[in-house]
């Protein structure tokens, strides 16, 4: 575990510059994150997924697969890699200050 | 007053579990009774074998009600919805079950619709899956008769069952067009939307060095999003093509169908969640789930539902008794992987502890972990009897505890 400067703050990062805690967050490192990352411009349908999977984890301790996203989120799996290129679930946790999804055994 | 279990599923969660009750409770105490759609028994793991003809269909297919103790209903029929409020299971036929305490084991279920084009042209012909009998069965035909080219084996999405078992395929397609001379104008390809060829970082590195010795070609990240028939490509979301001449496709999974249909039951995905240690689902405190139909983050193998079912009929005896639950399970797997030519390697890890290289304790020696050997493959294929012998009936495999054992293994492998 390492510290970060994001937008100003420092934040706990893990080695692939996910956050440790997700209670350092705040919006302005998630634009700072999804710069660094290959997304320009957070739109309202990217902070759409954003919002669904940081809530989600606060919520069960979770975060939702791609598949689960695609059905509950609302925005089709398709789009999901149109907005967060590669992969959308691990993309939009980092973004979203929350821990690398788990992959599933 | 004598008390009800409905037990939904008669695989191995289920059946092992109704066996486990039926022998700690006399019949004046508790009334079991099972529910599947049908009466045929599939022992999974030989799935794997049948496209190879390593195994024949009707070697590993039973009757369901067979594998029960005396003194357990079976009922065949669908399952229309759980009603939680009402505590009670509606069947299809129109029968209505009512519940002291409801195990929910129904498995996961192969979507291969849901993913676009995968059931379409080219299906069963050049298209195929192993993940069911009829499936196994019309690769086999496919494999007796494929010529060269492109054989590429793909997992769509996780979670699925048995995620070693796309390698594994692998493996045995490497020694099966080897033994029939085509694997020279064969590319074999396994392509999967995981960042590695398996979820666990130290057994991935030993099953990529083993795929790259059988020149295997890994595509990893490649989340399949529309498979063209015809033409013979996959599609991944994110635009790149997968050429092949041969598809052996891993499906997506789900939950059972009346999961969905049973508000309060399962996920998105129609998967049970549940507490990871006590196997309790959230949706009620009667309610309880094992093996492939649940959410947890183990591995969906029967070794861990049968790790499960070990400690699950402990912790309905418990609620029954109005105690607190006391088992827990640590999410405990153990899996032969086959290599090919007469060997598999083992691997055996839990919720915390990844795979690792070392010596696995058993009454009968112990056996080498994420090494190939022959008493390996001797394991896997002796298991079978024990499966039918000794697991479904719910008697523990001697020596080989619920569990994780950490003697003989090798943690410092562990890099993280």
């Amino acid at each position: 575990m390492t510290t970060a400067l994001i937008a100003d703050t420092t934040v706990d990062v893990d080695a692939e510059g996910f956050l440790v805690d997700a209670y350092q967050w705040n919006e302005q490192i998630a634009d700072e994150l999804a710069h660094d990352n290959g997304v320009d411009e957070l739109t309202p349908r990217h902070w759409l997924v954003v919002r669904f999977m940081r809530d989600r984890w606060l919520e069960t301790g979770n975060a939702p697969s791609i598949r689960a996203l695609g059905k509950e989120s609302g925005v089709p799996v398709k789009e999901l890699y149109e907005l967060f290129p590669k992969g959308p679930a691990k993309l939009a946790a980092k973004i979203g200050g929350i821990p690398k999804p788990r992959g599933c055994i | 007053m004598k008390k009800r279990i409905v037990i939904l599923g008669g695989g191995t969660g289920g059946t092992l579990t109704a066996n486990r009750l039926r022998r700690r409770f006399d019949s004046d105490e508790l009334q079991v009774d099972v529910v599947d759609r049908d009466d045929r028994h599939v022992y999974q793991p030989g799935l794997l074998f049948v496209p190879f003809g390593l195994a024949d269909p009707d070697e590993i297919v039973r009757p369901r009600h067979r594998q029960l103790r005396s003194g357990i209903g079976f009922h065949e029929a669908e399952i229309d919805a759980v009603e939680l409020g009402a505590e009670h299971v509606r069947l299809a036929d129109g029968h209505v079950l009512g519940y002291d305490a409801l195990v929910v084991a129904t498995g996961a279920r192969l979507l291969p619709e849901e993913t676009e084009g995968l059931t379409g042209p080219g299906w069963l012909e050049r298209v195929f899956t192993f993940y069911d009998l009829d499936g196994a069965v019309a690769l086999r035909a496919a494999l007796d008769r494929f010529e060269g080219g492109r054989l590429v084996v793909n997992i769509a999405d996780m979670p699925i069952k048995c995620p070693v078992a796309p390698i594994e395929f692998a493996f045995l397609a490497d020694w099966f067009l080897r033994e029939r001379g085509v694997r020279e104008r064969t590319e074999l390809v396994l392509s999967t939307p995981l960042d590695a060829c398996f979820t666990k970082p130290v057994a991935s590195k030993h099953l990529t060095y083993l795929l790259e010795e059988k020149q295997i070609e890994l595509v990893t990240d490649f989340a399949a999003g529309e498979v063209d028939g015809v033409g013979g490509k996959l599609v991944s979301y994110d635009g790149r093509e997968v050429p092949f001449d041969l598809l052996v496709t891993v499906p997506l999974h789900g939950g059972a169908a009346y999961v969905g249909r049973s508000p309060g039951l399962g996920d998105a995905l129609d998967f049970i969640p549940a507490d990871p240690h006590t196997l309790q689902a959230h949706a009620a405190p009667n309610v309880f789930t094992l093996g492939d139909a649940t959410d947890l983050p183990s591995s969906k193998a029967g070794s861990v539902t049968h790790f499960e079912g070990e400690l699950l009929d402990a912790n309905i005896r418990c609620f029954l008794a109005g105690e607190e639950l006391e088992s827990t399970f640590d999410g405990h797997a153990n899996c032969f992987v086959e290599t090919g030519f007469h060997k598999a390697l083992l691997i055996d890890f839990n919720y915390d502890t990844e795979p690792v290289p070392g010596r696995f304790p058993t009454a009968l020696g112990p056996l080498p972990l994420l090494r190939e050997s022959r008493l390996n493959h001797l394991g896997k294929l002796m298991f079978q009897w024990f499966y039918w012998h000794a697991l479904l009936p719910g008697r523990d495999i001697p020596g080989v505890s619920p569990q994780m054992p950490t003697a003989g293994k090798q943690l410092d492998a562990i890099t993280t």
